[in-house]
């Protein structure tokens, strides 16, 4: 069935008689130098099988042999999923043939994963929080990558020919597969989002893996069945593939919700299946039925031996934990004093870390967020960059700062010295001194641009002997214009008054 | 026929050392004798791949290393110069592997098995790659894509196998040395039927690293050779732990050499010799069974103590390694696609798809013998049948290795035919697979349950020769070599001479057979 | 346990990636179903108390250094591929292009 003769039924109607169970199986690529049963580096973005060895393209006679961090990466996230850690565990044989896969099976965990049975927490935007059951955490390998070449623009429909890429091919993957997800109903897109984020804002906090979903780093297959409201029984569910961005998960789960309401509401029953994801027209359409695919003829590794954690080793690990990310937030907002909505807006900037950089280097809280959160984030907005990788450090912000309080520059300067200092002309301090950029303190140059600004608003120095004090901000700009913006406001100010004799 | 090739690795060995016979010659012997014996219609055929030039580079370098003196000749392994033969399961770089299979034909490894490592290091020169059954599936050679070896004992019979042509270049003098592989018998059972000694070591003691798998929990490299010391010093010479293979044992090489020849003083007293009930009598051969027995006399009287042990669970063996064989075959050879090395065949007619390409790239690439496993290990693995098969069968192999553990409570080693047959003709068994898995009866027990073993000559049956098993505990390699080295002394003494000097000659035979 | 079947085969040589004619797969169905009578005992041997062997001699813990070794060259890598393009191996369309 096409996706276009299905009859989709609007979102909150479809909640109205079903409730949805979500499902999800997330894979995260490790950040291992090496990959999990080979000694070829693991890395992305080099030029094709040049990351291989005899191992990676599955010669004839070679064996694979465990990378030890790899094991230590998977129980770590196992610990911070809060899952028990097996006390034995061995490597599976899961058969099937595809030509990016280089032995034409791949090495897994089969029924004895390395951690098993966590939870998480899932805290919505609005405070709510959900309670997520991960089922297994295991380890396997990455497959290659396929280019498909003719046909549609990469599409694997009507390709001619394909292209295979190895170096892909082994890298340490860890499998976390959930329980089912009952009883979000109308939030079920909205955790399904969540949790993923959820889970890649831990992988990256343990530091195991560069979570980058954009490069696959982490991949999400959804899967969603519905329930008449009140039933005790799951429907049949469908499993959308390769989900791979944060926004595309909220999306797929939507529309899987949607069609199979349509579905059910057919009187028709849903196809267990798997399917596909469309970014473009933010739909899933029917995979291949399942064929040969659902004999994977597992059986255990011979060419590995099993893998027995002993306590010491786990608290070990644990004792590597970071601080885990939703009571890191928690904390740091609290010690920073931000009101919820800045705070909030700092996370979703991904600025937590370098605000905290800059708070530890010693910027206050104030200070630190107002860089990051405004010049920085303004000029990285423009060159399409992320805001820490403009070039600005916490250096930079403190540096910045301390001229601005010593009133060697003002705030427009200051402005204007960060873009030097991104262009790399140096620090703040080198530019200014370099750029001739200090703030005109020298009272009596100052004095004569003071006196010719009187000169010409006779009027506005009349006002200010009325008593009208404001209107010395009228005299401001044109002493700022001559003296190229480096005067101080303030210092301006005091000079007029004391000019005409009045107590400022 | 030259004096060198007659040599024992041994005796070759000290003949370099000590500066009588040149590796050049050594090596240019055992070419010539190649020349003369394995090729043409009636040849033994023992070689896929007769590696001359590098072979003669390698001996003229230790030659020129031995001429100079001095620290490097010092560091000289005590077997360099020694010419070896290699299985062509086992991969080398600059000579192709094709484990006897269409699928691999001149297929070039970028890399060298660990064992080849090893014996590049002790510069031992390599003679080139010998002939198999398909990716070692078979127990007569006669699964080769490229043709039958002949046992040099008789033309017309098989050489055993799958190590069919490392025994028979052995049997035929042209190598002192030869490396094969054992998942079932493989290197056990060609040596029965050609005569010669061969050795499966404690799974794990050796590399398998760069064999190309055929069962991964059951293959071991070994050593194939004319006499039980050569097979000592061949096995410390590629044993030891290895990195890049996880099942292997970080055991320092047990001292085999010396085991060796503390058996050849023919005294075995105070050992223990325990007879598997279960591995004679029905379905073995009567000239099989009376060699056997005769040495159970001989061994009796140097002063072995001779016992019975039953191995009850040992009738299932063969049903399990039927299963758990094919399973790890299914899963190991399915790497053979046509995607990124050796043949691709593209289908005759229909949607030319990947999927089709592996399909009749695997059709036309593997023979019966490799399908039919292939097929058997993908029902065995497959859903609904797996715990009845794959899953029964790995408990039986519990089973034998309980059976092993009592029957070593009660001895030191364990003795059995080798072989329940003696070399069998050409295609009389060719169309029936279970009379040919009948072959490995009593040698696959062992592969089961990790346990080392050792075929030595036993004498002849109707002309044929006969092979006694011996099997200790797993890492107690040593008391197999101490075991053979002593029956090997008693019948040599008995004989008058080695087992091998009642072969045929040669050149006679196949001139004799191309004139008929 | 039933024999085996000629469905089975034909099933299992899908599985397998082994294209057979006719003639094969009736080949192969009589050999398979013989030889999967001759070994339907071993199902029969072992109790549910018997713990299965995967590993001859038991090992544990057999774990590599994250350290990184040597690769293979681009050219080696591809020096045995039956079609290669643009340093990668080429197979023909994954899916029937009608």
């Amino acid at each position: 069935m096409s996706a276009a003769t299905e009859t989709l039924v609007d979102f909150d109607e479809a909640l109205e008689t079903y409730d949805p169970v979500l499902g999800f199986e997330v894979h995260v690529e490790l950040n291992t130098k090496t990959k999990m049963f080979s000694s070829a580096p693991n890395a992305f973005g080099d030029e094709p099988n040049t990351n291989v060895n005899e191992v990676d393209l599955g010669l004839p006679g070679v064996l694979p042999v465990v990378n030890k961090a790899g094991v230590e990466y998977a129980i770590m996230i196992g610990l911070a999923l809060n899952c028990k850690i097996a006390e034995t565990c061995g490597f599976a044989r899961k058969n099937y043939f595809y030509p990016d896969t280089p032995k034409n099976f791949q090495t897994s965990q089969y029924d004895d994963p390395i951690a098993y049975d966590g939870y998480i927490d899932i805290e919505l935007e609005d405070g709510e929080v959900f309670r997520v059951e991960i089922e297994r955490a295991h380890m396997e390998e990455d497959a290659g990558k396929l280019t498909h070449m003719g046909g549609a623009a990469g599409r694997i429909q009507g390709a001619d020919f394909s292209l295979v890429d190895y170096n892909r091919a082994g890298v340490p993957l860890v499998e976390i597969v959930t329980k089912p997800v009952v009883g979000a109903g109308k939030r079920a897109p909205e955790l399904a989002k969540a949790y993923v984020a959820a889970i890649r804002e831990i992988v990256k906090n343990l530091g195991v893996s560069d979570a980058r979903m954009e490069r696959g780093n982490v991949r999400c297959d959804a899967n969603v069945s519905l329930m008449p409201k009140g039933a005790d029984k799951f429907g049949t569910r469908t499993e959308t593939k390769n989900v791979n961005s944060l926004r595309a998960v909220d999306h797929a789960v939507r529309f899987e919700i949607s069609r199979q309401a349509g579905v059910l509401n057919a009187g028709d029953t849903v196809t267990q299946e798997t399917r596909h994801w469309h970014e473009d027209t933010r739909t899933t359409t029917s995979g291949r039925p399942k064929s040969d695919a659902d004999d994977y003829r597992y059986f255990p590794e011979p060419d590995l031996v099993p893998i027995v954690t002993s306590a010491a080793w786990i608290e070990e690990l644990r004792s590597r934990l970071p601080e885990p990310p939703a009571e890191r937030r928690k904390r740091l907002q609290a010690e920073w004093g931000y009101a919820d909505a800045e705070f909030r807006d700092v996370v979703n900037a991904g600025l937590m870390d370098a605000i905290e950089e800059t708070i530890a280097a010693g910027a206050s809280a104030a200070v630190a967020r107002k860089w990051w959160m405004g010049e920085i984030s303004r000029l990285a907005k423009n060159a399409d960059v992320e805001p820490t990788e403009l070039g600005a450090t916490p250096a930079t912000i403190i540096e910045l700062n301390s001229l601005i309080e010593a009133k060697k520059i003002n705030d427009k300067i200051a402005r204007q010295v960060l873009e030097f200092v991104i262009a790399g002309e140096g620090t703040p301090t080198e530019i200014v001194e370099a750029r001739g950029l200090a703030v005109v303190n020298d009272d009596s140059a100052l004095g004569a641009a003071i006196d010719d600004a009187m000169a010409q608003m006779p009027g506005v120095v009349e006002k200010i002997k009325g008593g009208k004090l404001q209107a010395v901000g009228a005299l401001i700009g044109p002493v700022m214009k001559a003296t190229r913006g480096q005067a101080d406001a303030g210092r301006v100010r005091e000079l007029v008054l004391e000019k005409l004799g009045i107590e400022g | 026929m030259s004096e060198i090739i007659k040599l024992s690795a041994a005796a070759l060995a000290e003949k370099l050392r000590a500066g009588e016979v040149t590796s050049v010659e050594a090596v240019q012997a055992h070419l010539d004798r190649i020349a003369a014996v394995d090729g043409g219609e009636r040849g033994v055929h023992a070689f896929l791949h007769v590696n001359a030039e590098e072979a003669l580079a390698v001996a003229a370098e230790v030659d020129a290393i031995r001429a100079a003196g001095g620290a490097e000749a010092e560091a000289l392994h005590p077997m360099a110069g020694v010419p070896i033969a290699v299985k062509d399961l086992i991969v080398t770089v600059g000579q192709p592997t094709t484990a006897a299979s269409k699928m691999l034909e001149g297929w070039m490894s970028p890399y060298d098995a660990t064992v080849i490592e090893k014996v590049r290091a002790a510069k031992l020169p390599m003679l080139g790659k010998t002939n198999l059954d398909e990716f070692a599936m078979g127990s007569s050679t006669e699964h080769s894509a490229y043709g039958n070896t002949r046992n040099p004992w008789d033309l017309d019979r098989i050489p055993g196998g799958s190590g069919g042509g490392s025994a028979a270049a052995v049997a035929a003098f042209e190598a002192p040395l030869a490396l094969g592989t054992d998942t079932g018998g493989s290197i056990r059972q060609p040596g029965a039927v050609t005569g010669t000694v061969g050795v499966k070591p404690t799974y794990g003691s050796v590399s398998r690293y760069g064999a190309i798998a055929m069962a991964s929990s059951l293959d071991q490299i070994g050593p194939v050779t004319r006499t039980v010391l050569d097979s000592a010093i061949l096995h410390e010479l590629i044993g030891g732990h290895d990195e890049r293979d996880s099942t292997s044992l970080t055991d320092p090489v047990p001292s085999l050499v010396e085991a060796a020849k503390l058996g050849a003083t023919g005294d075995l007293t105070g050992v223990r010799v325990g007879v598997i009930k279960e591995l004679t009598g029905e379905g073995y051969e009567a000239g099989v069974q009376a060699r056997f027995d005769e040495s159970l006399a001989l061994l009796a009287e140097a002063g072995a103590e001779i016992v019975e042990v039953h191995c009850p669970n040992f009738k299932y063996a063969l049903g399990a390694y039927y299963l758990i064989m094919p399973s790890e075959v299914s899963s190991n050879l399915a790497k053979f696609d046509g995607v990124r090395y050796g043949q691709r065949v593209l289908p005759e007619e229909g949607p030319l798809t990947i999927e089709r390409v592996m399909g009749s790239t695997r059709a036309a690439g593997f023979g019966d013998e490799v399908k039919r496993r292939i097929i058997l290990g993908t029902y065995a693995l497959s859903a609904g049948y797996y715990d009845a098969y794959y899953g029964s069968a790995q408990k039986v192999r519990t089973l034998v290795q309980r059976d092993f553990a009592a029957a070593f409570e009660q001895a030191d080693v364990l003795v059995s035919p080798t072989s329940p047959n003696v070399a069998f003709e050409f295609g009389s068994k060719s169309d029936d697979p279970l009379a040919m898995y009948l072959n490995d009866v009593a040698t696959i027990p062992a592969n089961l349950a990790g346990v080392p073993g050792i075929s030595v000559p036993g004498g002849l049956s109707e002309g044929l020769p006969v092979g006694i098993q011996f099997l200790a505990p797993a890492r107690e390699d040593a008391r197999v070599y101490r075991a053979g080295a002593a029956l090997e002394k008693l019948l040599e003494d008995k004989w008058g001479g080695a087992l091998i000097d009642q072969a045929p000659e040669l050149a006679a035979a196949i001139e004799e057979g191309a004139a008929r | 346990m039933s024999a085996i079947s000629r469905e089975d085969v034909v099933h299992l040589a899908r599985l397998a990636h082994i294209e057979m004619n006719d003639a094969e797969l009736d080949k192969m169905t009589g050999e398979l179903a013989v030889i999967v009578d001759s070994i339907a005992a071993v199902s029969e041997a072992a109790g549910d108390d018997v713990p299965a062997t995967s590993h001859p001699i038991p090992l544990t813990n057999v774990l590599r250094e994250d350290v990184v070794g040597k690769t293979l060259t681009p050219e080696q890598a591809l020096a045995n591929a039956p079609d290669a393009d643009e340093n990668r191996f080429k197979v023909p369309a994954i899916l029937d292009g009608e």
